[in-house]
């Protein structure tokens, strides 16, 4: 097992930048998931570190050792792919055992191998089976067995569970990061579902057009987004974006958004006067007789403990989060309150998140 | 619009029973999701209904009409699939209208403009009515596949997973127009769909299906509240229900196995009832779940936002009417 370091990595495909000065850091046991939209560069990024396309610049290490250059086979990495390309015409013993039997290892070894991984993987009864009658999820068990029976250095995996459907990729979040824990084999997971990503990830890449906008926590990446991009992509339903024009002292506690006076963390930093964007996260949306924002309820969705409400107002439309318990109907009247701790400010223009108090201390729930 | 009606059908594929005897009414205007895992037979039954498989036994009728062993053509129903296949050399609007041109509708072009303009504006795709199809982004491309739909007036909408391609940030924005339009066209609908989130916001009743039968059917709060067995509690609700073994209850009636605690049925305080230890708080982006550990057992729950609790903190847990199930894992009364 190894550390997978990533400096200043670009990659050019002809005239187009698919990959930006990339640079982040998987220590050793880590799993890190690089997320972003289609395009972002995020699988060209994996494909760099897996020896299947090479860095137009920048170096990738692992473990230690320069590999930029080296061979895939070279690496002692394993790669599951999204599209699980498992051998039709071999049963489940024979795929998981068959990159043992390409290196020569004996038979006797192999076996014990299999037993060993099937086991992890909790397909033991399956092993005699051929793979073309096998379930979605179970097939995806059957390659990550192919790959983690190898015991390289690090796991490589393409949306592994992009296949599946909601209720089996869950499951396999769960197993996935169970089967982490009990491995510790250092991971960079590549996928566009925030879900997934925020589930099974110690630390989140969010890249976007191809450069890497914040490597943080899951929890960072939600509380303290440093850009609008990532405020936005993190959260479903997504932060809510109230645009505004104004200025910022270091020091300052409330900010004008109307014609109220909002609290917020504490700025850290001197802002001239200019566009602006709060963010508001929908859990912290309170619903308030006395509210800052007034709108009329467009609809709401019912989720069983919680419900998401959508409130038209002047800032556009603003979504909550509630408790399913109280009744809203659409056309009515409310007012609207937002938890201080937790806002966000960014600069309109440039998208970057401005510093304050949010940014210091940990923020619980 | 019209109402339809699925009579004790069944349909097999080889030995494998896909659909089991399922009956269901979808009333005239209702929005219906049929909710249940790969393979459930969800569909097999949407595919009966349009007249894409006949059933081995059993009658479909809309609008009162036995249709059992009528074309596809003539069941005047519309079928958005899970990919949208739109003609891509055609515009938007040519896409759209497409239907309509069929020679035997004989729909006039002024009154085919007036109604994919209607629809294009509904769908939020007016100033796109010019553009080649395959210039679209895939929302916009799915919203054409739906509008191409809903120009014509059938008696009921099929719709296959339709959003299920879209990424999570427009599948949210979809849910709430497709809700949106469907009320105000007041359009019946048969929804099929993997997706709780989908089913529960969108339908104005859910039919949960487990191996080709309908286990229940009911208004989205019916099936989260009062679901029939455990098999319908675990479909709906995020974090899953916990289910548990009754001895961790002590109001459990003696016939209860196991009892089914959402978050809503579980209140944690620092002391009285069962002690909980704190193993994780997991942060998933929509909501953070909180993990305790109950005597072995793993109980998963909502954390709220203001409780400032950490992972090795000891914490007591209190069921306030929980579900109770009986050794079948069929629902009994508290």
């Amino acid at each position: 097992m190894a550390q997978i370091r990533v400096e200043a990595l670009d990659k050019s495909f002809g005239s187009f930048q698919a990959v930006k000065a990339a640079s982040f850091t998987v220590e050793d046991g880590q799993f890190l998931c690089l997320l972003g939209p289609s395009g972002c560069g995020k699988t060209t990024t994996l494909r760099m570190i897996a020896g299947l396309e090479l860095p137009t610049a920048g170096t990738i290490r692992l473990g230690g050792e320069d590999v930029t250059m080296n061979r895939a086979s070279a690496r002692d990495i394993a790669f599951v792919f999204q599209l699980f390309a498992l051998y039709p015409h071999l049963n489940v013993r024979r795929n998981i055992g068959f990159p043992l039997r390409c290196e020569g290892v004996a038979a006797g070894e192999i076996d014990r191998r299999v037993t060993e991984v099937a086991r992890i993987l909790r397909i033991s009864d399956l092993l005699d089976r051929p793979v073309s009658g096998l379930a979605g999820g179970d097939r995806q068990r059957v390659a990550l067995g192919r790959a983690i029976i190898r015991k390289p250095k690090c796991f490589l995996m393409d949306e592994p569970l992009g296949a599946l459907d909601t209720e089996m990729r869950e499951a396999m979040i769960r197993e996935l990061r169970a089967l982490h824990d009990r491995l510790g084999a250092t991971t960079v997971y590549v996928t566009h579902d925030q879900l997934e990503a925020m589930a099974m990830a110690d630390q989140i890449a969010v890249m976007n057009n191809g450069v890497v906008e914040q490597v943080a926590s899951p929890c960072d990446i939600y509380d303290r987004p440093v850009s609008l991009f990532v405020a936005d992509f993190i959260g479903s339903p997504p932060m809510n974006f109230l645009p505004f024009r104004g200025s910022l002292e270091p020091g300052a506690r409330t900010l004008r958004l109307g014609e109220h006076e909002l609290a917020i963390p504490v700025a850290r930093e001197a802002v001239t006067e200019r566009d602006l964007v709060l963010g508001v996260r929908p859990e912290h949306v309170r619903f308030s007789d006395h509210g800052t924002v007034a709108g009329e309820v467009y609809g709401a969705e019912y989720l069983g403990t919680t419900q998401i409400v959508t409130v038209t107002t002047r800032y556009g439309a603003l979504k909550a989060r509630a408790s399913a318990s109280r009744l809203f109907r659409t056309g009515e009247n409310v007012a609207l309150d937002f938890r201080p701790d937790t806002l966000s400010i960014f600069d309109q223009a440039s998208g970057r998140a401005i510093r304050t108090a949010l940014h210091e201390g940990a923020i619980h729930g | 619009m019209a109402e339809v009606e699925i009579r004790v059908v069944s349909k097999s594929f080889g030995p494998t029973r896909a659909v089991d005897q399922l009956s269901l009414t979808i009333a005239d205007g209702e929005f219906v999701a049929l909710l249940g895992p790969t393979g459930a037979g969800k569909t097999t039954t949407l595919r009966l209904v349009a007249g894409l498989e006949l059933p081995d036994q059993g009658s479909i009728r809309i609008d009162g009409r036995d249709v059992t062993g009528v074309a596809p053509a003539e069941r005047d129903t519309a079928f958005v699939f899970q990919q949208y296949s739109l003609y891509p050399h055609l515009t938007v609007y040519d896409n759209m209208a497409f239907a309509l041109r069929a020679p035997i509708r004989r729909v006039a072009e002024a009154e085919i403009r007036r109604k994919v303009e209607d629809v294009a504006r509904l769908l939020h795709i007016e100033t796109k009515l010019r553009n080649k199809a395959t210039e679209l982004s895939g929302g916009q491309m799915q919203r054409v596949a739906i509008g191409r739909a809903l120009v014509r007036s059938p008696a009921i909408y099929l719709m296959d997973e339709p959003l299920s391609s879209l990424d999570a940030k427009l599948r949210g924005e979809m849910r709430l127009e497709l809700k949106r339009i469907q009320s105000e066209l007041g359009a019946t609908i048969l929804y099929v769909t993997h997706d709780q989130t989908e089913a529960m916001t969108m339908a104005s009743r859910i039919g949960v299906i487990e191996a080709g039968r309908l286990i229940q059917i009911g208004t989205p709060r019916e099936i989260y509240e009062n679901p029939v067995n455990a098999y319908v509690a675990a479909r709906l609700g995020q974090p899953s229900i916990n289910l548990l073994p009754a001895r961790l209850f002590s109001g459990a009636p003696p016939r209860a196995c196991t009892i089914g605690a959402r978050t809503e049925h579980l209140s944690i305080s620092r002391d009285g009832g069962v002690s909980a230890t704190v193993t994780r708080i997991e942060h998933l982006g929509d909501q953070s779940h909180l993990h305790l550990d109950v005597d072995g057992q793993p109980v998963v729950t909502l954390s709220d936002p203001e409780a400032r609790l950490a992972a090795g903190d000891v914490v007591s847990l209190a069921f306030n009417h929980p579900l109770l199930f009986d050794a079948d894992g069929v629902r009994i009364a508290a």
